[in-house]
């Protein structure tokens, strides 16, 4: 029977020689992530198991992220249970602050998910490694549980969405500007339990950083997984950062979608959601002039090299604009180097921006850059959901590195284009 | 498996955000989690739910993050079902995973008002609307659901498995 992509890679790790769209199977998991918010849950249930270890202890990661560097005594305590609990169960991937990062930027620069993996992960937007063509899944802390316990996940096998991408993106155009422009056309459960298969001969114009960006926010359309083919500009990035053998699934040629969505990548214009979903969207075109209290550019959508070279092209030599805070988030240790290198942090700094190590932060609302009642920030963050990143009566604009830099020099959401 | 009691009644997209804002994440106790359930979408809930009561909405509930302390909040907070057209799948997950039974009906989600009584049969997948004397059918839970739900949760379903 004609799979797709996602499902070849589940009949796969269920043993099985084919799996059809609603079939339940017991797949076995190269990767078991969790955070700092997720995990105290999962030890809770993990020790009702009564068991004095993890079914590998390579194959399990912990990364403190959200809350950290702890930010209050509460939060110490979540991160000193995690850290106890990783050093009790010999968790060789822990991540303790100082080689820590963004969950979804350090599990692929430290080369821990490879193409056709099954990884599931205690963070809803575990769903990035399919840039990678890997089968990648958030779920909850009891499953991080059961997962780490036994090294098996139950799913319903999803059925498919495509889209076939062609034609390259314009100057000032992203990957952030694609996805959101796709949860503007088909909605915020437009995905609903299924898989986001992307494929076309325009993948070839979309660097790894794109494709992340893409696959990171295919739970902001409900999806289950969203996955990438995989190709030479795949290949390349995992023979840099991995040394695990790998295995590239392809989708057979009738294998069954529930739609099929051509785009034309030439077509997207720079996009914002404005609050409270991320499926509403606007063009820049009709964005233009909310005026913002706030930017933010980083997190594990938009926080990797590439982004922050985006965003410095357009600050450099340039001020924000007066009384606009302009946070930068670099989302690893690595990418802050290799910015701070490239000049990018002075850039940031003579911009009158700040740059913090790397934190979700004030992402979801948890610190460094809360926003009081009233306020608007323009994020290259994923939600922006009532109260998101602070008072339920703030608000927070979805867009690009780029977008988010124009606006910070004008103080109101801006064109990117239109500043040369 | 029945249970009966009075309805909250919401819209389209209830994020796991407003369930429960991440500012409360730096624990993971039920009762504090339980004390702000829904508080940026309706301040009065914390204090007006009833042991018992029963949450409605419309769909893609529970959308969002995979924080496990959303059906944690809620459950905690005394509701005994949710009833929604559609659920996002990781909610979907967690809430039988820590034993909150939802059911999938979209007519009683489009019928049901908020302040009705409710009662809901498990095993047939019924739901009776008691105020406007109306009954809606959602798919039955099928008998190892049931389970996971009457021994509150994946884990200790597993645990009496193996002993």
């Amino acid at each position: 029977m004609a799979m797709t992509m996602t499902q070849k890679i589940l009949a796969d790790h269920a043993g099985l020689k084919s799996v059809r769209a609603g079939q339940f199977i017991e797949a076995n998991l190269d990767l078991v992530l969790g955070n700092d918010i997720t995990t105290p849950v999962a030890i809770n249930e993990f020790n009702k198991m009564n068991l004095d270890k993890v079914f590998d202890k390579n194959k399990i990661a912990i990364v403190p992220d959200h809350f950290t560097p702890s930010k209050d005594i509460k939060t110490a305590q979540q991160c000193k249970r995690i850290r106890e609990f990783a050093y009790d169960m010999e968790i060789k991937n822990y991540f303790e602050i100082g080689e820590m990062g963004i969950e979804h930027a350090l599990i692929p620069e430290k080369g821990l998910v490879v193409p056709g993996d099954v990884v599931i992960g205690a963070d809803s937007h575990t769903c990035t490694y399919g840039a990678l063509g890997a089968f990648s899944t958030g779920i909850g802390s009891t499953d991080m549980a059961a997962g780490m316990a036994t090294g098996k996940c139950w799913f319903k096998v999803p059925g498919a969405l495509k889209f076939v991408l062609k034609g390259k993106l314009n100057k000032w155009v992203s990957g952030k500007d694609v996805i959101l422009h796709i949860i503007g056309m088909i909605g915020v459960d437009g995905a609903l339990y299924k898989s986001m298969e992307f494929v076309g001969e325009g993948l070839k114009n979309l660097s790894i950083d794109d494709r992340f960006t893409i696959a990171n926010m295919a739970i902001e359309a409900g999806a289950k997984n969203g996955i990438f083919l995989v190709d030479d500009i795949t290949l390349e990035y995992v023979k840099e950062h991995s040394h695990r053998e790998y295995k590239v699934y392809a989708p057979d040629e009738d294998a069954q979608y529930d739609e099929v969505y051509e785009i034309d990548l030439a077509t997207i214009r720079p996009t914002v959601s404005f609050p409270h979903l991320p499926d509403n969207t606007r063009t820049i075109d009709e964005a233009k002039g909310v005026k913002i209290h706030q930017v933010v550019i980083g997190s594990c959508t938009n926080g990797r090299i590439s982004d922050l070279r985006a965003a410095a092209k357009i600050l450099e030599g340039k001020k924000v604009a007066k009384g606009i805070r302009t946070i930068v988030f670099p989302a690893t240790q690595k990418i802050y180097l290799d910015a701070l290198k490239e000049g990018l942090i002075e850039i940031f700094i003579k911009a009158g921006a700040v740059v913090s190590t790397p934190t979700c932060g004030p992402c979801l609302g948890g610190h460094m850059g809360i926003l009081a009642e009233g306020e608007r920030a323009v994020a290259t963050t994923n939600r922006n959901f009532v109260g998101r990143m602070g008072h339920p009566e703030s608000e927070v604009y979805l867009a690009s590195p780029q977008v988010a830099a124009a606006s910070a020099l004008t103080g109101e959401i801006s064109n990117p284009e239109e500043l040369e | 498996m029945k249970i009966k009691g009075t309805v909250f009644k919401y819209g389209d997209n209830v994020d796991t955000d407003v369930i429960i804002p991440a500012r409360y994440l730096n624990t993971s106790e039920p009762k504090e989690l339980a004390k702000h359930c829904m508080e940026d979408i309706d301040e009065t809930f914390a204090s007006k739910v009833k042991k018992g009561d029963i949450i409605v909405a419309n769909r893609n509930f529970g959308c969002g993050s995979s924080r496990e302390h959303a059906p944690i909040a809620i459950k905690a907070s005394g509701v005994s079902c949710v009833i929604a057209s559609t659920f996002a799948r990781i909610f979907y997950r967690n809430s039988f995973n820590i034993g909150l039974p939802i059911l999938e009906c979209e007519e009683a989600a489009n019928d049901i008002d908020g302040g009705d009584e409710v009662a809901v049969n498990f095993s047939t997948g019924e739901i009776f609307n008691l105020t406007k004397n109306k009954t809606y059918r959602a798919e039955p839970l099928p008998d190892f659901m049931q389970e996971i739900i009457s021994k509150d949760g994946l884990i200790n379903y597993i645990s009496s498995k193996q002993t």
